[in-house]
């Protein structure tokens, strides 16, 4: 009974978190698509989202969530510039050049971020009130994180299903050769969905800085949950990431009430490691 | 290849450990020999990461999972049970093998990006599940008893024995690197890293071949790991498992040039080098992972094979030294 109770408690909060970290993953999962480039500056990107929070609240005092736009366009421009940066000249190159090169953007950002906010840890003071449903209590900020974080993956589909650069991008997922023959700019489409992809780690990281505290270091964890959610929901399908996001969200929920919370990432890892190995595509992914 | 070239590749490489051996002894130094620790170790560590990345091709992010892994079970069994650093030494390497061997049957069938990220997520669980171990001390870790220095004389008598230990296990990866460039075996690892496929179909028993890469690999950052937390005097799941040291001896081999014998040593040299100048310069400390970083990029960008084999590339008559 009592493990119901907590069960109850911890699987809706478990659930909206679920969301937030799908849509970080989303990004993730569209790079991977797209151009077969596993971000490694995920993470970091993640905590400049949260660090754009607490400048656009705190120091300028605008709203949290239309701050959460210019977070959002900051996010693609800086994505852009990542691409032309570092990933344009390696994009063709072995995988490890691409993971290093991702991975020595992740050290810039960090390092950056180091002198400028130090790495002590940072708090948006900030609540929209809270509900309750039965006994459990749900937080307003992260109901409406949930709900902007399916607000963005409806925005994505639609993006890449009904307008033209969501077509080439779909194009270019599906083989770029063919798709600069039918005369796509391919580059600038690489450039788009790295871009796209940044901005919705930097959007996810925005709204994960409306409840809980942050450090630039931060990203990292939330990094290697974006893994763990791409695997499950298939690297390189962006819709079926907010799905694997939801997973891994029930499984926070659920795996406290039954073990100690310090056992979720031995499971979570192990999971990931035993996807990777029996369905690499993911649960959702087709055989490409 | 001619009998005497074959070993002219690896005398560089071991002067340069020699030199690194002898550096502190000759000076009489304390503080000398913590630097020549530290680079040793670093060679050691890019060294075995060199076979599984240079010549087989295979990106490990997670490799520093075998030091900490190892380190643990080597611990474990000198402070424990009371068995003596040898054996601990002998365990830790053999445990780390082993874990190589298992790990290598199911990830090794991965292949390129898809391995790599695994490599992440077994670091990962292996850190969690350090934390959650009771035998091994949970979170807390385990704290050496300081009776297990008396055996090799007090404490200060069993640093310097490490150092010594040290010096001799990065000999030893330095020859095995050799040994597997040189031989048939490592002849069937290049062809793999080149076309996996063309390989199998020209008689390289593959998942074999990258096993055993995998498993030699292990094998010395498990006896170093023993090694450094022995000297460390505790060991803890962070400090065993921390993801951006694989990432660092990524660095270091990439830097030197993959592939090659002496290219994760320049690499370990250069990047402990500038590491330690950014560390402590007034006007490099707060940034120097964004240096770093920029250097990196750079590398990767502009001369992916490293320094050795840009050397290689542009002075062919180096081409028997810089092996």
């Amino acid at each position: 009974m009592q493990q119901l109770n907590l069960l109850l408690t911890s699987l809706p909060d478990g659930i909206l978190l679920g969301f937030v970290f799908g849509l970080a993953a989303m990004g993730l999962a569209l790079i991977w698509g797209v151009m077969n480039v596993i971000n490694l500056s995920h993470g970091p990107i993640i905590a400049l989202g949260m660090f754009g929070t607490f400048i656009s609240f705190i120091r300028l005092g605008i709203h949290p969530y239309l701050g959460m736009v210019i977070v959002a366009i900051l996010g693609l421009l800086l994505g852009v510039v990542i691409y032309f940066v570092a990933v344009n000249r390696v994009i063709n190159a072995p995988h490890l050049s691409s993971l290093l090169a991702t991975f020595s953007v992740n050290m810039i950002i960090i390092g950056i971020g180091t002198a400028v906010f130090t790495t002590s840890p940072y708090n948006v003071d900030f609540n929209m009130g809270s509900f309750k449903i039965g006994s459990t209590t749900i937080l307003g900020t992260r109901l409406i994180a949930a709900l902007i974080a399916i607000l963005f993956t409806a925005g994505l589909y639609l993006f890449l299903y009904k307008t033209t650069p969501g077509k080439f991008i779909r194009a270019v997922t599906n083989n770029r050769a063919a798709a600069e023959l039918m005369g796509v700019p391919s580059t600038r489409i690489l450039a788009l969905s790295f871009g796209l992809g940044t901005m919705l780690a930097a959007v996810s990281g925005a709204l994960i800085a409306t409840f809980f505290p942050f450090s630039i270091l931060s990203g990292t964890s939330y990094e290697l949950k974006s893994f763990v959610i791409g695997v499950l929901g298939g690297l390189g399908n962006p819709i079926g990431a907010l799905i694997g996001g939801l997973i891994l969200g029930v499984l926070e929920g659920i795996i406290p009430a039954f073990l100690e919370t310090s056992w979720v990432p031995v499971i979570e890892f192990a999971l990931f490691v035993v996807i990777l190995l029996v369905r690499p595509t993911g649960i959702f992914g087709v055989k490409r | 290849m001619k009998r005497g070239h074959r070993w002219l590749g690896i005398l560089l490489p071991l002067l340069v450990v020699a030199g690194l051996l002898l550096y502190p002894v000759i000076t009489d130094n304390e503080s000398n020999r913590e630097t020549s620790f530290t680079i040793l170790k670093a060679i050691a560590l890019a060294s075995s990461l060199n076979i599984l990345l240079g010549y087989t091709g295979y990106v490990s992010f997670g490799h520093i999972v075998f030091y900490g892994f190892g380190g643990y079970v080597g611990i474990y069994v000198v402070n424990e049970l009371g068995w003596s650093i040898w054996a601990g030494l002998l365990v830790g390497g053999l445990a780390s093998g082993l874990l190589a061997f298992l790990l290598g049957k199911a990830i090794l069938r991965l292949r390129g990006a898809y391995f790599a990220l695994a490599t992440i997520g077994v670091n990962e669980a292996m850190k969690a599940f350090a934390n959650n171990f009771d035998l091994f001390g949970g979170p807390i870790g385990m704290v050496l008893n300081f009776s297990v220095y008396k055996p090799y004389g007090g404490a200060a008598q069993a640093l310097s024995m490490t150092f010594f230990i040290l010096a001799g296990l990065t000999f030893a990866a330095l020859i095995i690197s050799h040994l597997v460039r040189t031989s048939k075996f490592g002849l069937s690892l290049q062809a793999i890293r080149e076309n996996e496929d063309a390989a199998e179909v020209m008689g390289v028993v593959t998942p074999d071949a990258k096993t055993w890469a995998y498993v030699l690999s292990a094998i010395i950052p498990g006896m170093v790991g023993v090694l450094f937390f022995f000297k460390n005097g505790h060991v803890e799941p962070p400090l065993a498992f921390p993801l951006h040291a694989s990432i660092e001896l990524l660095v270091m081999v990439m830097l030197g040039g993959q592939g090659t014998v002496l290219g994760p040593i320049l690499g370990a040299f250069a990047y402990q080098g500038m590491r330690g100048y950014l560390v402590t310069s007034d006007f490099f400390k707060d940034i120097q992972l964004s240096v770093s970083g920029v250097l990196l990029l750079l590398i990767v960008l502009f001369i992916p094979a490293g320094a050795v084999g840009w050397f290689r590339h542009r002075i062919p008559s180096l081409r028997r030294v810089l092996a």
